[in-house]
C-alpha cells in the first residue's frame, strides 16, 4: 500500500496527478520536464526510444523497468552526458538538446550516478563545497587573490555545513570521502548535488548497496526534497521503495515507455507484470 | 676515496642549476599530473618552448633578447592547444600517448636539417645570452660563497634568479591549489564525470591546467638554456620528462614542496652515485675476485640504471614519496 501522504506538498502532488490518465506519455498539468521522440541506439541496439514523456513539477517520479530497459541511458541523455540520435527535450521551458552536461546544473537540473562518484581524496566538506555554483575563486586568475573569494567561500561553507547536519554527516566533515561506507557515499553524493540548488534532482539508483537503516533515512531525505519544492526523478529497482516514495511511476522496457500511473495503478498493470516476468522471452531483447 | 670531493659535488648538485631546472619542470608537471591527473609525458616539449623562444628571438628575430619570454609563452599556448583540443576530451591514457609523441615530433622537427635555418638543426642555437650575462653583478670567472657552496659568478648569474623563480612559482601553485580552482582540478583528478555533473566545465579546467603546467615547464627551459648559453634539441628528449617525473614521485606528488625537494634529492643522489663509481674506477676497472665489475666508461649508464632501481624501491617501500600523504595513497585501493 502507498504510504499516507506525509505532507502538504505530497498531497498537492498526488492531487495534481490524480486527474492524469494512466497511459504511456500522458500529459501532466504542470510538467517540468518534457521529452519528445528521444532515440538512442548503440550500433544496432536501440537502448532508448521514447515517443513522449512528461514529469510533473513538485512530484517524486520513479522510473522503473527490468535490467537493460534503457533507464540509465535515458538519464544520461536528459542530463547531457550522452547525445541522442534524434529527439527534443525541454526542462522548465528551456530546450535542452545540445546543452552540455556541465551547463545543466546552473539551469536547475542535477543528477547523481548509479555507481557513486564520491571524490575520494577530497574531504567530505570539500566535496560539498565543490557543488556550489558560480564560485568566483574557480577562475584561476581570481584564485590567486583570496580577498575576491573568501567571503563567498564562507557562505558556501555555511550552506554545506547546514546540509551536512541535515544529512547527519556533520561528524564526518573532515574525513576523506574515500573512507566512507557505500551508503554514506550515496548520502554525500545526494547532499553534494543539493549544493547546486536544483529544481529537478535526478537520482540514478539511490538505494543500490545501501543498508536498510540508511535506506529509511534516504527515503526521508528524498521526501524532504519535494517538500522543499524540488522535483525528483529517480531510477530504482527496489519496488517497496518505489511504492513507498513515489507519486507517479514511469515504466520502461526495451527502451520504450510501456506504462505510467500511480504506484497502485502500476502494480495492477498487466503490461508491467509481463515486462518484469519476461513474457517476451524468445523475442529479441532490444536494449543493452 | 675522496669523500670530501664526492660530498662537495653532491651538495652542489643539491642546490645547483640542474636542481633548479628540474624543480621548475617538476612543479609544472605536478600541476598537470599531480593535481589534475593529466598524464603529460611531453613536458620536455614545453621546456623546449622556453629554450627555443629565447634562442630564436636572439638569433633570428632581430628583436631584444627579452622578447624571448613572451614568444616562448606563445609557443606554449600553441603547443598546449594543439595537444589539448583533440585529447583532453578523451581518457587520460590518450593524453599520455599523444604528449609523448608530440614531444618527439617537436624535438625531431627542431633538430631536422630541413629547418636548420630556423632552429639551428642538431647543433641548436648558441651564444645568445650575452644580453642576460651583461646584467649579472658577478664576475663570471670568480668564485663566490663558502665551501661546499662555492659557485662561479657565471653559474650564480642563473642560479640565484633561478631559485627566486622556484620560490615565486611555488607560491603561485600553492595559492592556486588552496583556492576553489584547485579544488575543481583535484576533483577532476578523482572523477571528471562527477565534476561535470556539478556544473564545472571540465574540459576548460584541464586545458588551463595543461597550459599553466606547460608555462612553468617553459620557465625550466629558459633557466636551463640561459645557464648553458645554448639551446640543444637533444636536451629535450623523452628521458628528460621521465627523470623529471622521477624527481616528482621521489618528492611526493600533489605537494608543492615535494617537487622542489624531490628535484634537489634526485640530483644529489645522482651525482653522489656517479662520483662514487668514478672514484672506484679512476685507477682502472673495478675488479672483485678477478672479475671486472665496472669500468670507467660504464659509469654513466650504470648511474641511470641505479636511479631506476632506486625509483622501483621507492614505489615499493614508500609509494607516496617523501612528502606525500600515505592516507591519500591508500584510498586508491578501496
Amino acid at each position: 500500500m502507498p504510504a499516507e501522504p506525509s505532507s502538504e506538498t505530497c498531497r498537492a502532488a498526488r492531487a495534481a496527478l490524480a486527474t492524469v490518465a494512466p497511459v504511456p506519455g500522458a500529459p501532466k498539468p504542470d510538467p517540468i520536464l518534457v521529452a519528445d521522440g528521444v532515440r538512442r541506439a548503440f550500433g544496432g541496439v536501440v537502448a532508448v526510444d521514447v515517443a513522449h514523456v512528461e514529469v510533473q513539477r513538485g512530484s517524486i517520479t520513479a522510473l522503473i523497468g527490468p535490467n537493460g530497459a534503457g533507464k540509465t541511458t535515458l538519464f544520461n541523455v536528459l542530463s547531457g552526458f550522452d547525445a541522442p540520435d534524434v529527439g527534443q527535450w525541454r526542462f522548465d521551458g528551456h530546450n535542452m538538446s545540445r546543452v552540455a552536461a556541465h551547463r545543466t546544473p546552473s539551469m536547475g537540473m542535477v543528477r547523481t550516478f548509479q555507481l557513486t562518484k564520491s571524490l575520494t581524496k577530497l574531504s567530505v566538506i570539500e566535496n560539498m563545497r565543490l557543488g556550489a555554483m558560480h564560485q568566483r575563486g574557480e577562475r584561476w586568475w581570481n584564485a590567486l587573490f583570496p580577498a575576491l573569494w573568501t567571503a563567498q567561500e564562507r557562505e558556501v561553507t555555511e550552506r554545506a555545513d547546514a546540509l551536512l547536519r541535515r544529512f547527519k554527516m556533520d561528524h564526518m566533515r573532515e574525513e576523506y570521502a574515500g573512507t566512507l561506507s557505500g551508503g554514506q557515499r550515496k548520502l554525500l553524493e545526494m547532499a553534494r548535488a543539493l549544493m547546486t540548488q536544483p529544481r529537478l534532482v535526478m537520482l540514478d539508483e539511490p538505494m543500490a548497496g545501501v543498508n536498510p537503516v540508511l535506506k529509511q533515512s534516504l527515503n526521508d531525505h528524498i521526501r524532504s526534497l519535494r517538500d522543499d519544492g524540488a522535483t525528483v526523478l529517480f531510477v530504482e529497482h527496489d519496488m517497496d521503495m518505489v511504492h513507498d516514495l513515489s507519486d507517479w511511476v514511469i515504466v520502461m522496457a526495451e527502451g520504450a515507455i510501456i506504462a505510467e500511473g500511480t504506484p497502485q495503478q502500476i502494480s495492477d498493470n498487466p503490461a508491467v507484470i509481463e515486462a518484469y516476468l519476461g513474457a517476451h522471452q524468445g523475442r529479441a531483447m532490444t536494449a543493452g | 676515496m675522496d669523500w670530501g670531493s664526492i660530498f662537495g659535488n653532491a651538495i652542489r648538485a643539491f642546490v645547483g642549476t640542474d636542481a633548479v631546472y628540474f624543480a621548475l619542470a617538476a612543479i609544472g608537471l605536478n600541476v598537470q599530473f599531480g593535481y589534475t591527473g593529466l598524464l603529460n609525458f611531453g613536458q620536455a616539449a614545453f621546456m623546449a618552448c622556453g629554450a627555443y623562444g629565447l634562442g630564436m628571438t636572439a638569433q633570428y628575430f632581430g628583436v631584444s633578447f627579452w622578447w624571448g619570454l613572451p614568444i616562448g609563452l606563445v609557443y606554449v599556448l600553441v603547443l598546449g592547444l594543439i595537444v589539448g583540443i583533440p585529447t583532453l576530451r578523451l581518457r587520460a591514457d590518450y593524453l599520455a600517448i599523444v604528449t609523448i609523441a608530440t614531444a618527439e615530433i617537436v624535438r625531431l622537427v627542431v633538430r631536422s636539417v630541413r629547418f636548420k635555418e630556423y632552429f639551428g638543426g642538431s647543433d641548436g642555437i648558441n651564444q645568445f645570452s650575452q644580453a642576460y650575462r651583461d646584467l649579472s653583478p658577478f664576475d663570471p670567472s670568480a668564485t663566490y660563497g663558502i665551501a661546499p657552496f662555492r659557485f662561479t659568478g657565471y653559474t650564480l648569474s642563473t642560479l640565484l634568479p633561478g631559485w627566486v623563480l622556484v620560490g615565486v612559482v611555488s607560491a603561485f601553485v600553492w595559492s592556486l591549489m588552496r583556492s576553489p580552482w584547485g579544488r575543481v582540478v583535484k576533483a577532476i583528478r578523482e572523477d571528471e564525470d562527477a565534476v561535470r555533473s556539478l556544473g564545472k566545465n571540465v574540459y576548460l579546467y584541464k586545458m588551463q591546467s595543461l597550459i599553466i603546467g606547460g608555462v612553468i615547464g617553459m620557465l625550466a627551459g629558459v633557466v636551463f638554456s640561459l645557464d648553458r648559453g645554448s639551446v640543444q634539441p637533444d636536451n629535450y628528449s623523452r628521458d628528460v620528462t621521465f627523470y623529471v617525473l622521477t624527481a616528482l614521485v621521489l618528492g611526493g606528488i600533489a605537494k608543492v614542496s615535494g617537487s622542489v625537494v624531490g628535484s634537489m634529492l634526485f640530483w644529489f643522489i645522482f651525482v653522489f652515485v656517479d662520483n662514487v663509481m668514478r672514484e672506484l674506477t679512476a685507477s682502472g676497472p673495478l675488479k672483485v675476485a678477478g672479475v671486472t665489475v665496472i669500468e670507467s666508461t660504464q659509469v654513466g649508464p650504470v648511474a641511470y640504471m641505479l636511479v631506476g632501481l632506486g625509483l622501483m624501491l621507492l614505489m615499493v617501500l614508500r609509494p607516496q614519496g617523501l612528502f606525500g600523504n600515505r592516507k591519500e595513497m591508500t584510498l586508491d585501493a578501496r
